[in-house]
Formats: structure tokens, C-alpha cells, sequence
């Protein structure tokens, strides 16, 4: 199992640690529900440097990033970010990743842990461009620190205006004594916030230094347990969950960056999607009746026929009900729908609502 | 981690409390802390007679669901109501309000088929 470069800080904090994606990973320190409030309320730093970073340089970058991802990369322009996925050539999806344009041949992929060598070579067999491409997943430590009150937090280490920054855009500058941190206004709790990209041999100067600055904001440290809760009440898909190899953007509701605007793999089909509908959709919805919703249970009608599937569930900590999320029959996912969640021997009524959950 | 003297144990995270036949049931400190954020405790087997080791109901915290096990056969012939509003008392208080059920054992000599605080502390690598 392999460590991040703050591991030895996790444990020493109390951090109960678990493995995800083949990493030593902190799920909580204090408790899920606390931890969740503090980064909707507050601010809260995750330790997500088990996830995977690439570099593509060269004229020909672009083009094969507009090869392989679903949304329209030739939008973006220097200090912009993009969400965006790899489709395959069956339907599904590779990954889902954030697109960096750092120059105009140069741009950096962030893709999820547990896909870090299925993409690498999945980009890899589509390169035909040429195209230099370096994996830095193993040398660059990713600190999130999210919530509404992160850019005061954090704006005494640095020079960078960071309360005037956009959504999904980024800076590189000092970051707390340390040159070429790059700073990026993302995140994914619906909190707002930032996540900062640098070596590992400053990892553990920058979380003292965060930890110190946030002291008056009081800062603390977040699992991955609540990481999950809170991209859940903001509807937001969690690879492996509730997209994979198996489900198209079209089902998933990631249309929105799926771009007919340029071809791409699969795009083809997937317009076809598009255009004659597809026959399942994922759908938010919360319990009306008693119980938690958990990935793989089933969802029924009214008259006992399985309809679907739960693909996440929990009880969402700031709404103080269960909800979740999953694949439905089209004809069920029209908010309000009546769906029953198969949960042990019952049948536990629920229904279908708009997503995020949490609305601002 | 609070582990009881005057309790017994279950390898499955249990306690009991047996007075002349009548066993209260919870799940330990262990557990509890294991589970994380408790927030619904399931339970709908009052009344029914159930064997030991069978599931007489769950457990749910935010992350996972875990199955209750009968330390001993019997009937349920109480549950908490108190958990229905209020399940983080599992947490916050494993051994007093956050108990799960009375049961009325059918076999009060089995009691000793269960672990003592000192078995169960070596279950759980204390």
C-alpha cells in the first residue's frame, strides 16, 4: 500500500486510517458529521494526493486532449480549468478529470487515484500526436482546502489575491515560502475553496503553515469520509459509484460537458444518445420513509418491479435526511417520481428530486 | 476505549447485562467508534423469539450498515424508543441510554457461553 507524503501526519493526528485506491488514506479524525459541517460552515483541509496528475506538452497537446475528452478543451485559455471525462469506445466512461491549461501546449490532466495507470495508457494508445506526456502523480502532494471561509484561511501565506479569484481558474506563485504552488479555485464539496499542487518535499511546511493561518478560523483536518458526503449533497459523481466503464455521460447527466462543438471517442454514439434518449438516467432522491440508501440496492415501483439502482447513499449530515443517488428507468426520473428503495426484506418509499440537494 | 467489568461480550461487538433472565443488549465502545456517526438504529423484530447469533436488526452510521446479532436466544420484549429520535446516543453512550433491546432469555444458563471483558478485550487487541 503506498503512503502520501503526509501519512506519518495523519496518524499522529488520530486520523482512522482505511485503504482507498491502493493508498493509506484518513476517512476520519474527529467524526464524519462534525467534519462535514466544518467544511460547510468553516473551512477544512483534505490530504487528496493519492490522486493522479499529467503533463501533455507539445504543438499537438490540445488535439489530443480534444481526442480523448468529452468537453470542448479549446475553450479554455491560460489559468483555466475544466471538468471533463474520457469517454470509451463502448458507451462508458475511462475517468472523470479536471483539464488545467497551463500554456497553450502545455496542460495538466488530474484524474482519480484508483485510474491513474488505466488512463495513462488509455491516452497513451491515442496519442498519435506526439504529444510529451510525463506522469507527476508520484512527486505532487494535493491539499483541498474547502469552504466558505478558505480564502481568508489561507490568504496570509500568500500574494495571490485569492478571494478574487474565479471558480475553476488557477494561479501559480509563493504559497506559504514555497515558488511554483499552483493554486486552483476547485474543489469538489460545493463548498468553495481551493486545491494546491506541489512537490511532496514540501508537504508537511505547507500543512503546518495552513494549520497555522487557519488557527483563527479553526481550521481542522478532513477525512475522506466526509469528502463523499459532501460531493453527495451536491449531486456530484463519484467514479466507481456512480459512473464506470459501463455508464455513457448521456445516462449520468454529464451532457453538459459533453460537447458535440469537435469529434471525440465515441462521440458518435453518444450523439446518437442524445438525440433518441437514452433508457436509463441517473437521478437524485431522498427517503420519504425510514431508512439509508447504500450503493447496489435496488429500486423498485409501486408493484414490486426492479426499475433501477442505488448507486450512492448516505444520510446527508446538513440536510439531516437520507438521500441518494442512482440509475432509474427514463420514464421514473421526472422529479417527484414515487421509487421504493430495496432495503434488507423492505421496500422503503422514496423519491426522485432535482440535484445538487443542497441548494445555495 | 471503555470495556465494562460487570458486562458480557459477544465476538461480534455486543454487550450484555443479564438480570435473573431479562438481557439488555447494545453494541460496545468498540463498535460504536468503528461505525462512526450513528444515525438510525433499525429494529423490528419486538416480540419476535429470535436464535442466538440471528440478526434482530441493524445498525446504520453515515458511511456503513452493520447487522445486530442475538447474544443469546429469546424474545424481544423491548426496544429502545429513544433511538428512533436520538440514535447518536449509541455514540455518546454505548453502555447507558444508547441500549438497544431487552430480551427475555429462554435459556438464562447459556449466559455463560459469552465472553467476559477480559475475553473480548483480547478480541479486539486490547
Amino acid at each position: 500500500m503506498k503512503n502520501t507524503a503526509l501519512t506519518q501526519k495523519h496518524i499522529s493526528l488520530g486520523a482512522k486510517m482505511v485503504p482507498f485506491a491502493g493508498f493509506n488514506m484518513p476517512v476520519q479524525y474527529s467524526g464524519i458529521v462534525e467534519e462535514h459541517l466544518t467544511v460547510r460552515n468553516g473551512v477544512g483541509v483534505f490530504d487528496v494526493s493519492h490522486m493522479g496528475e499529467f503533463i501533455l506538452k507539445g504543438d499537438k497537446a490540445l488535439d489530443l486532449i480534444q481526442k480523448v475528452t468529452s468537453n470542448d478543451a479549446s475553450v479554455l485559455v491560460d489559468g483555466k480549468v475544466q471538468y471533463s471525462c474520457l469517454p470509451n469506445d463502448k458507451g462508458g466512461i475511462v475517468d472523470d478529470l479536471l483539464v488545467y491549461r497551463i500554456d497553450a501546449q502545455t496542460y495538466m490532466l488530474v484524474v482519480n487515484a484508483s485510474n491513474i495507470e488505466k488512463d495513462w495508457n488509455w491516452i497513451s494508445q491515442h496519442n498519435t500526436f506526439g504529444v510529451d506526456m510525463k506522469d507527476i502523480s508520484e512527486r505532487t502532494s494535493l491539499l483541498a482546502i474547502q469552504g466558505p471561509k478558505a480564502a481568508q484561511a489561507l490568504q496570509s501565506l500568500t500574494d495571490m489575491d485569492l478571494a478574487s479569484m474565479q471558480y475553476y481558474t488557477f494561479k501559480k506563485g509563493k504559497f506559504a515560502g514555497v515558488d511554483n504552488v499552483l493554486v486552483s479555485a476547485t474543489g469538489y464539496t460545493g463548498a468553495g475553496g481551493f486545491e494546491i499542487y506541489f512537490d511532496n518535499e514540501h508537504a508537511e511546511k505547507i500543512w503546518d503553515a495552513i494549520f497555522n493561518a487557519g488557527k483563527e478560523f479553526d481550521i481542522k483536518p478532513i477525512g475522506l469520509g466526509a469528502r463523499d458526503t459532501l460531493r453527495l449533497e451536491m449531486g456530484f459523481c463519484l467514479y466507481g459509484n456512480d459512473i464506470d466503464d459501463t455508464t455513457s455521460p448521456i445516462e449520468a447527466g454529464l451532457g453538459w460537458i459533453t460537447k458535440f462543438t469537435k469529434k471525440f471517442i465515441n462521440s458518435e454514439a453518444l450523439l446518437e444518445q442524445k438525440n433518441n434518449g437514452v433508457s436509463r438516467k441517473l437521478v437524485g432522491f431522498e427517503m420519504i420513509e425510514r431508512g439509508i440508501p447504500r450503493h447496489g440496492y435496488e429500486i423498485k415501483d409501486a408493484v414490486g418491479n426492479t426499475i433501477g439502482v442505488v448507486t450512492s447513499g448516505t444520510q446527508s449530515p446538513s440536510l439531516n435526511k437520507a438521500i441518494g443517488m442512482g440509475y432509474v428507468k427514463t420514464e421514473f426520473s421526472k422529479p417527484d417520481s414515487e421509487i421504493f428503495i430495496q432495503i434488507r426484506d423492505k421496500s422503503i418509499k422514496a423519491k426522485v428530486v432535482k440535484i445538487p440537494f443542497i441548494k445555495k | 476505549m471503555n470495556i465494562p467489568d460487570n458486562l458480557k461480550y459477544t465476538k461480534d461487538h455486543e454487550w450484555i447485562r443479564i438480570e435473573g433472565d431479562i438481557a439488555t443488549v447494545g453494541i460496545t465502545d468498540f463498535a460504536q467508534k468503528e461505525l462512526g456517526d450513528i444515525v438510525y438504529v433499525d429494529i423490528n423484530t419486538l416480540g419476535e423469539t429470535i436464535e442466538k447469533e440471528a440478526v434482530f436488526g441493524t445498525v446504520e452510521a453515515v458511511k456503513t450498515v452493520s447487522d445486530l446479532f442475538m447474544p443469546l436466544t429469546g424474545e424481544v420484549i423491548e426496544v429502545n424508543s429513544k433511538l428512533e429520535s436520538a440514535p447518536d446516543l449509541v455514540n455518546t453512550d454505548p453502555y447507558g441510554e444508547g441500549w438497544m433491546v431487552k430480551v427475555k432469555v429462554a435459556d438464562p444458563a447459556s449466559a455463560n457461553t459469552l465472553l467476559s471483558a477480559e475475553d473480548y478485550k483480547k478480541v479486539i487487541g486490547l
